[in-house]
């Protein structure tokens, strides 16, 4: 036994169990424990035990098959993990179930491994899923695979029907491209050539399994190809902006200027943040940690940062080889989400090139509209805006994805044939600049006797947004001060006029009503918009870009309760929303996020409009002294 | 990076998908290691900060130097706390060992029915829970982000996949999400990763005069010290790595009949 204490320093490699039902995995399993003197004390006795009280005969299998109906049934239902090792690393063996039912476990766990073993049952040869599985394995991106034909005991440990299984299987995995490490013939039941060599196969002069595993290869982390750091949030905390992350792929160091993808913005890394960690000024592929820009520049989780030199792809269109898991199958046309690192994007299929039986890879010759559960297909997808990825023989980490259907993560995909000369996004800032006029902001505040800002109401339909910003206008005009009113639905009628209702098409309508807010405030305007801004996050980018633009900005929550909203109904718009007339309406078929920490809050169902806005100017006026020039933004 | 590392940053991922992912978020803290260490990495990956609640539930029955050492990191480290108690059935005295319930129905009540209603409570959709694969056959079974049903069942032989990182993030309301940020560690690991961190533990998993130490804590009547004579955080890495026993065999209710403990996971124990 192991005893140094460097003994689990060194590394781990993950070894998935796949083959057809019944080939004997979870078998092989209880086996290679119980030969290498893996199991816990008293393990194996209980098991014996338990078949004995039960009245069944006693099953390595017993060991994985944890769930109770799995061992009512024999049959792994779901994918187990569990640890062992030999005096070269440690091990996490993942059994995975071979019944074509439990398909989307098999790939489960096949997902998170780094090399295979795949069993077939020397008595029944070659079945579905034996094929099935290396397709999939293969799609996976595992290429270390090792063949064990069991259940020799069954045939007399004859050489001749191993080689015939090893003769068709290999033919099979050449048409994948899968070169297999090499094939063994066991018994998982007695034991034969897992953990010694077996004297019921002495013309086997290959590897037993336990040899054969030391053999395979940890794969290296992905720390040489181009950086793909993906942000997953930004954090406040302490005063500072944190992107968090975790870098995929290459590596960043202080100092480095990163182009955040889909958006093209720019920005160098001030700090790298750990936290009780030595610091150090790199970070590369496989660490989780937090960056500061120099400049503050508005980036949100599903951008990915690259360096200048190798940026990602670009695009909304891409071909891509799917696996589908999904109880009702892939069709064309119909609206899914594509989740690819970070980002989180409404896709359909385009159009599908091939659809594969992946147990025969024959391919079915006539143009398709769907892909049925536990099929592949060749396909195109097209995202409703653009991705930022990579090709998956370059970049696996940002070349696959998951889709899901109504809440489900039912497909898995690669992409394929990316072209990166044709797509390739220029940076926005390789080209473009902001000009910097004459006039300065202070010289304008100080014309106007005060600074632009924006002056944010957001609240449900009803709430009384609309009188409220009309009011407010009129009595900073009245006081002489710039004020101007940017309407949700006047915005509609113009810049807005191609946007409709949808979840995305609402957020980009506030963020153009933020944009052009920003220049209105630049242009020495207090600004007052009136949009219902459900999100919080709208209304987070919202406040971003005014910090970018250097813009004061103040969100007012016009909060009132929406039995109220509903009673008032100006525009006779909760009527046709609880008519069905009008889907996604806020409140009724849609939420409103109450913000969680607003400037200023009006209750509108307690006071008169006047009161409302007597409110809003005293803390405009008082507390947040916008006509106050003095105040250093 | 060595294995601890990868580990850790692993951990750090799953963390901020679920604080990215879930308003009402939430953490299981039992006081026990593996909880300890979660609450360790949590303040890793968000810099120092807890941003969401900690929830103990109290079985009144915890040993009580774990209360004390509870309320002193609380302060220490700045943590919301939320407590959970199913007062009715500790009023009632219905518990182990006096009341007439087995040890594995006082599990359920005083755990499982006393998560339940904080989660009701408090309207968490996500609760994150510092289990790991090795400590027993079902959760070695578990994903990262594992459905739980309205009454908080757990549909063991229809789960979600889960591929390449990407979770279920999207779920039915009512439903809520356990995510598991340790499921890939080993009992060995949290004690190396202690070790490497210097992370305060509670002193009861140290051997006492009389050669007896924890190592799982539970409720006092059900969790059985083990012999040993770790007394250091390397003692005990040394002593694990010449062991062959399981780590909940202290723990009395998992042995009350064969699928024990897989009954009281699927309907929504820890
Ligand atoms: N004779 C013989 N029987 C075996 C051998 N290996 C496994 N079996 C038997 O084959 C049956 C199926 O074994 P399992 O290990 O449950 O098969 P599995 O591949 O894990 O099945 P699923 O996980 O459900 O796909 C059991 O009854 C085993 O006892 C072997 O080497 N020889
Ligand atoms: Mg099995």
């Amino acid at each position: 036994m192991e005893t140094s204490l460097t003994a689990s320093q060194d590394e781990q490699l993950k070894i998935v169990i796949v083959g057809h039902v019944d080939h004997g995995k979870s078998t092989f399993v209880g086996r290679l424990f119980y030969d290498t003197g893996s199991l816990p004390e008293g393990k194996y006795e209980q098991l014996v035990a338990i078949a004995q009280r039960r009245g069944v005969p006693f099953e390595f299998a017993n060991l994985m098959d944890g769930l109770q109906a799995e061992r009512d049934q024999n049959i792994t239902i779901d994918t187990a993990q569990i640890w062992f090792r030999t005096p070269k690393r440690q091990y996490v063996i993942i059994d995975a179930p071979g019944h074509k039912e439990f398909l989307k476990n098999m790939i489960t766990g096949a997902a998170h491994a780094d090399a295979s073993l795949l069993l077939i049952d020397a008595n029944e040869g070659v079945q579905e899923q034996s094929r099935r599985h290396g397709y999939l394995l293969h799609l996976l991106g595992i290429q270390q695979v090792v063949v064990l034909v069991n259940k020799m005991d069954l045939k007399n440990h004859d050489e001749s029907v191993f080689r015939s299984i090893e003769t068709e299987y290999r033919a099979f995995l050449k048409q994948i491209h899968v070169e297999p490490k090499t094939f063994i013939p066991i018994s998982a039941k007695n034991g034969d050539n897992i953990a010694s060599h077996s004297s019921n196969m002495p013309w086997h002069k290959g590897a037993t399994v336990l040899q054969a595993l030391d053999e395979f290869k940890v794969p290296p982390l992905p720390t040489h190809l181009s950086l793909r750091f993906p942000i997953q949030d930004v954090y406040r905390f302490d005063h500072r902006r944190i992107l968090a992350g975790r870098i995929e792929s290459g590596s960043l160091k202080v100092g480095d200027r990163l182009y955040f993808w889909p958006s093209g913005k720019s920005s160098v890394v001030n700090t790298i943040e750990r936290w009780n960690a030595p610091s150090s000024l790199v970070a590369g592929a496989g660490e989780s940690i937090g960056v500061t820009l120099a400049e503050q520049i508005f980036v949100e989780r599903g951008q990915v940062a690259c360096l200048e030199s190798s940026p990602p792809c670009m695009t909304r269109e891409f071909s891509a080889n799917v696996f589908w898991m999904g109880r009702t199958p892939l069709q064309i046309g119909k609206k899914y989400k594509i989740k690819l690192t970070t980002q989180e994007i409404e896709c359909e299929v385009k159009s599908i090139e091939k659809v594969i039986d992946a147990s025969t890879l024959s391919e079915t010759k006539e143009k398709r509209e769907h892909v049925a559960r536990n099929d592949v297909a060749e396909l195109t997808l097209r995202a409703r805006l653009p991705l930022a990825l990579d090709d998956h023989m370059r970049i696996a980490e940002t070349g696959r994805f998951v889709i899901v259907d109504d809440r489900e993560v039912s497909g898995g995909g690669i992409t394929t044939h990316i072209l990166y000369e044709t797509r390739v996004a220029q940076p926005v800032s390789e080209n473009i600049t902001w000009l910097q006029t004459e006039v300065s902001v202070s010289e304008r505040a100080s014309r106007n006797s005060h600074y632009g800002a924006v002056i944010w109401l957001t609240g449900l339909s009803g709430s009384g947004k609309s009188t409220i910003a009309t009011s407010l206008e009129r009595e900073l005009f009245n006081r002489g001060m710039q004020a101007y009113v940017l309407d949700g639905d006047n915005l509609r009628y113009g810049l807005n006029a191609n946007l409709g209702f949808s979840p995305e098409d609402r957020s980009e309508n506030i963020r153009r009503a933020a944009e052009v807010a920003k220049l209105f405030a630049d242009a020495g305007f207090i600004v007052i918009t009136s949009l219902i801004s459900p999100f919080r996050s709208d209304r987070a980018r919202a406040r971003e870009i005014m910090t970018e633009g250097q813009v004061r900005f103040y969100e007012i929550h016009i909060d009132c309760p929406l039995e109220t909203c509903e009673k008032r109904d100006p525009k006779k718009l909760y009527a046709k929303a609880r008519a069905g007339e009008i889907k996604g309406f806020t409140g009724i078929s849609s939420p409103y996020e109450v913000p969680e920490k607003p400037d200023l809050v009006l209750h509108t169902a307690q006071e008169t409009a006047s009161e409302s806005v007597a409110g809003i100017l005293d803390y405009l006026l008082q507390t947040a002294r916008i006509s106050d020039t003095d105040y250093e933004i | 990076m060595n294995h601890l590392d990868i580990l850790e940053n692993q951990s750090i991922f799953i963390l901020r998908e679920a604080f990215n992912k879930f308003e009402n978020l939430a953490m299981l803290w039992s006081i026990g290691k593996d909880s300890t260490v979660l609450l360790w990495l949590a303040r890793k990956a968000f810099f120092g900060h807890v941003p969401f609640p900690l929830v103990h539930v109290d079985t009144t029955y915890k040993i009580a130097s774990m209360i004390e050492y509870r309320d002193q990191l609380v302060k220490e480290w700045n943590l919301q706390l939320v407590v959970g108690k199913n007062e009715r059935v500790l009023r009632e005295g219905q518990t182990f060992p006096q009341g007439k319930a087995t040890r594995v129905e006082c599990c359920g009540m005083l755990k499982k029915d006393g998560l339940k209603e904080v989660l009701e409570k408090h309207k968490f959709t996500g609760v994150i829970v510092g289990v790991r694969r090795d400590e027993d056959p079902t959760r070695a079974k578990e994903r990262y982000f594992s459905p739980r049903d309205k009454n908080m069942e757990w549909n063991v032989t229809d789960q979600p996949p889960e591929l390449w990182d990407q979770f279920k993030t999207d779920f039915e309301p009512g439903t809520h999400i356990r995510i598991h940020p340790l499921l890939h560690w080993t009992e060995l690991n949290v004690w190396e990763y202690i070790e490497r961190e210097k992370m305060p533990v509670i002193p009861l998993y140290f051997a006492n005069e009389k050669g007896e130490r924890y190592r799982s804590l539970g409720c006092a009547p059900c969790t059985f010290p083990i012999k040993s004579h770790a007394r250091t955080v390397p003692e005990i890495i040394a002593e694990l790595r010449q062991t062959n026993t399981s780590e909940r065999s202290g723990r009395a209710q998992d042995k009350e009949s064969e699928d024990a403990f897989e009954k009281l996971r699927r309907d929504g124990y820890m």
